[in-house]
C-alpha cells in the first residue's frame, strides 16, 4: 500500500483536513488479484472507495467472436480459474438451448457432481483466504491441502488442474474414469470434517468476529438494486438460488437447501459460504448415489465427436471428426441469455447466434463485476483495514471481473 | 414460471405500455421488447414497479453491433423478478451519435455496467453519474468491441530498457492474422441453388451468409 498523495496539511484559512488518497494495490496480497482501489480517507475512515478494474482485461469476449463455439469454451475457464467447471456450463447450456438438444441423463450427473465440486473448492480458498487477511493463518495451511484433493479429481477426469474444458455442449467430454465416483464419495465425507475443523476455528472466533461481524452490512433492498447474487444476496436474508428457482441438468432431482444470513455482513456472508459447503457435499453424495449408466454425450454426429475406435473404421465418423475440429457446427439463429448459480452468484452467457459456426456475441455476466461495484457504499464510514475485510467477503476474482 | 405464465405478463406488459414498445418476441421460452428510446425510463420503472411484474434486479447490460443496420448498435438489458420468477429482456437501438439515457436513478447497477458499454462501444448515456472508461487501460483509444475493431488492436507495449518505462506502439505481426472462412458451400447441399432446381427445395442454412460471403 502506498500513499500516493499526501496532502495531509490543514488549510489554514478555514482550518478543513484535507481528505488523504490512498492507491491500495494492484500488488497488495489482500485485493485477492489486480485490483486497483483509490480510497479517500479522512483519518482512518474511508470516504469513497473506487475500485479500478481492467488490469487482467483480456479482451475475451471479443476473442470468442472469433473462434468456433468449440474453441471458445476454453475461454471460460480462465474466468473464474478458482472453479472453471462452473462457468463452462453456463456456455455449454446456452448452446444446448439454441440447438435444442437435451443432455443425457449420466452427462447431467457427472455435471452436478463436477460443478458441486467446484462450489466447495471455491468457497475453500474464499473462506481460508479471507481468514488469511483477517489475521488467520491456519485455515489457510489446512484448506489448501483440502482444496489440492478436490483438484486432482478435476485433473482425473479431465487431465488438467484448472483448465478443464471437460463440459462441452452435448455433455461432457469423456466419462470418468473407474474407481472415481467412490474416491470422490469419499471425499464428500472426509472434507467435511474440515469443514468442522474451520468452522470450530474461526465461528466463534474472538478476532475473526471483530474483525467481521457488522462490517460491510448490505440490506435486501441494497442487494437487490446493485445487482448483488449468490451469497452476496443470500447473506442478506433473500432466499434466491438459481438451482432451486430454475434447476437446470438435474437439479431438481436433488434434495438440498437454500442457507440464508440475517445480518448481510461480512460475517453472514461466511457463514452462509460454509452452510454453502456443507449442502454441496449432500449434493455431491446424491450425484453418484443417483447416477444412471449410459452415454456421456448426445448421439448426434453434427454436434459431438465421433470415438477415437469408430474412426479407425468408419471412413463417416471421419469426416465427421475433420468437420468438427476444422469447421465446427453451425448454431441456429437466435439468442438466449442463460445463467447458472456459480459459487460466487449468477454466471450468465448472453449469446447472440447467427446462424454461422462462430457466435455474433457473446456477452459475459460475471457475479463479482456487480458485486465489487457496491465496494463504494459498502466501505463508506467504515475503517481501511474494514475495506480489506470487505473485498475478502466479496470474493471477488479478477479473471471474471475483467474478462 | 411456466412458458404460459410468462406469455401471459408479456401480453399484459404490451397492453400496459404499448406506447413503448416497439416490438414483442419471445425466443424459446424467453420474453424480449425492443422499445422505444426514449421511453426506456418509463418502461423499465413499470416493470420495476408494477405489483404483476415487480423485476427488481437489473442482471446485465450489454451492447450487440450490427454494423448492417441504420442503428447499428442495440443496448440489451436482463431484468429478474425475483417474486415471480421471471426474466426479460429489453432492447434499445442506437447509433454511433445518438445518447441513450442512463437508468442508474432506477437501478443502481447499472453504473459499471453502462461504462462498460460505453467503454466497449462508444454508446453515451445521458445522465450517467460518472461516465468513464472502465476495463481498458488508461488512455485507450478506440471501442474494442465494435465489429469494425481489429481482433489485433492497433498499438501494443513493451517495456523499453532504455527509456525505463513501457511504450506503445503499432501492432507488428510476424505473421498476418488469419481469419480462416469455413463457411462451404457443400454444406448437404442445402446451402447452394442448383440451376434448374429452383423448383425444389429452397437453400436452408447459410443462404444469407454465402450471399454476404459473394458480395
Amino acid at each position: 500500500m502506498t500513499i500516493a498523495n499526501q496532502q495531509h496539511d490543514v488549510d489554514q484559512a478555514d482550518g478543513n483536513i484535507q481528505p488523504y488518497t490512498i492507491n491500495f494495490g494492484p500488488q497488495h496480497p489482500a485485493a485477492h488479484g489486480v485490483l486497483r482501489l483509490i480510497l479517500e480517507m479522512e483519518g482512518e475512515l474511508v470516504k469513497r472507495a473506487d475500485p479500478h478494474i481492467g488490469l487482467l482485461h483480456r479482451g475475451t469476449e471479443k476473442l470468442i467472436e472469433h473462434k468456433t463455439y468449440m474453441q471458445a469454451l476454453p475461454y471460460f475457464d480462465r474466468l473464474d480459474y478458482v472453479a472453471p467447471m462452473n462457468q463452462e456450463h453456463a456456455f455449454a447450456l446456452a448452446i444446448e438451448k439454441l440447438l435444442k438438444i437435451t443432455v443425457p441423463p449420466r452427462a447431467q450427473h457427472i455435471r452436478v457432481l463436477f460443478a458441486e465440486l467446484g462450489r466447495v473448492i471455491n468457497h475453500i480458498l474464499n473462506l481460508t483466504t479471507y481468514a488469511l487477511d483477517v489475521g488467520a493463518l491456519t485455515p489457510a495451511l489446512w484448506g489448501f491441502e483440502e482444496r489440492e484433493k478436490g483438484m486432482e479429481f478435476y485433473e482425473r477426469v479431465c487431465g488438467a488442474r484448472l483448465h478443464a474444458n471437460y463440459f462441452r455442449p452435448g455433455g461432457v467430454h469423456q466419462d470418468m474414469p473407474v474407481g472415481l465416483a467412490e474416491d470422490m464419495y469419499y471425499f464428500a465425507d472426509s472434507v467435511l470434517e474440515f469443514i468442522n475443523d474451520m468452522d470450530s476455528l474461526l465461528s466463534e472466533n474472538r478476532i475473526f468476529k471483530q474483525r467481521t461481524v457488522d462490517i460491510g452490512i448490505v440490506s435486501k433492498r441494497e442487494a437487490l438494486d446493485w445487482g448483488f447474487t449468490g451469497p452476496m444476496l443470500r447473506a442478506s436474508g433473500v432466499p434466491w438460488d438459481l438451482r432451486k428457482a430454475r434447476p437446470y441438468d438435474c437439479y431438481a432431482d436433488m434434495d438440498f437447501d437454500i442457507p440464508t444470513g440475517t445480518t448481510g455482513d461480512c460475517y453472514a456472508r461466511y457463514l452462509v459460504r460454509v452452510e454453502e459447503m456443507r449442502q454441496s457435499c449432500r449434493i455431491m453424495k446424491q450425484a453418484i448415489e443417483k447416477m444412471p449408466g449410459g452415454p456421456v454425450m448426445v448421439d448426434d454426429r453434427k454436434v459431438t465427436p465421433p470415438k477415437r475406435a469408430e474412426m479407425k473404421n468408419s471412413m463417416e465418423a471421419l469426416i465427421h471428426h475433420f468437420k468438427l475440429y476444422t469447421e465446427g457446427y453451425h448454431v441456429p439463429a437466435g439468442e438466449t441469455y442463460t445463467a447458472v448459480e456459480a459459487p460466487k452468484g449468477e454466471f450468465g452467457v448472453y449469446l447472440v447466434a447467427d446462424g454461422s459456426n462462430k457466435p455474433y456475441r457473446c456477452h459475459i455476466r460475471a457475479p463479482g463485476f456487480a458485486h465489487l461495484q457496491g465496494m463504494d457504499f459498502m466501505s463508506k464510514g467504515h475503517m481501511l483495514a474494514d475495506a480489506v475485510s470487505i473485498i475478502g467477503s466479496m470474493d471477488v476474482v479478477f479473471g471474471e471481473i475483467d474478462r | 414460471m411456466s412458458v404460459e405464465n410468462l406469455e401471459n405478463l408479456g401480453e399484459y406488459i404490451d397492453a400496459s405500455m404499448q406506447a413503448q414498445i416497439l416490438k414483442k418476441e419471445m425466443h424459446q421460452d424467453e420474453l424480449c421488447f425492443t422499445v422505444r428510446r426514449e421511453g426506456l425510463r418509463r418502461f423499465l420503472t413499470f416493470l420495476l414497479n408494477d405489483a404483476n411484474c415487480d423485476f427488481r434486479q437489473l442482471v446485465d447490460v450489454c451492447g450487440v453491433d450490427y454494423p448492417d443496420r441504420d442503428e447499428r448498435f442495440e443496448v440489451v438489458y436482463q431484468l429478474l423478478s425475483l417474486k415471480h420468477n421471471f426474466r426479460v429482456t429489453v432492447k434499445v437501438r442506437t447509433d454511433e451519435t445518438t445518447a441513450i439515457d442512463s437508468v442508474t436513478s432506477i437501478f443502481s447497477a447499472a453504473n459499471w455496467y453502462e461504462r462498460e458499454v460505453w467503454d466497449m462501444y462508444g454508446i453515451y448515456f445521458n445522465e450517467h453519474p460518472d461516465l468513464r472508461r472502465i476495463l481498458t487501460d488508461y488512455g485507450f483509444e478506440g471501442h474494442p468491441l465494435r465489429k469494425d475493431f481489429p481482433l489485433t488492436g492497433f498499438v501494443e507495449m513493451r517495456y523499453d530498457e532504455t527509456q525505463k518505462r513501457v511504450v506503445y506502439e503499432p501492432v507488428q505481426l510476424a505473421q498476418d492474422y488469419r481469419n480462416f472462412d469455413f463457411i462451404s458451400p457443400w454444406e448437404g447441399m442445402t446451402a447452394v441453388q442448383l440451376p434448374g432446381d429452383e423448383k425444389a427445395a429452397k437453400p436452408k442454412i447459410g443462404a444469407e451468409l454465402l450471399e454476404k460471403k459473394a458480395q
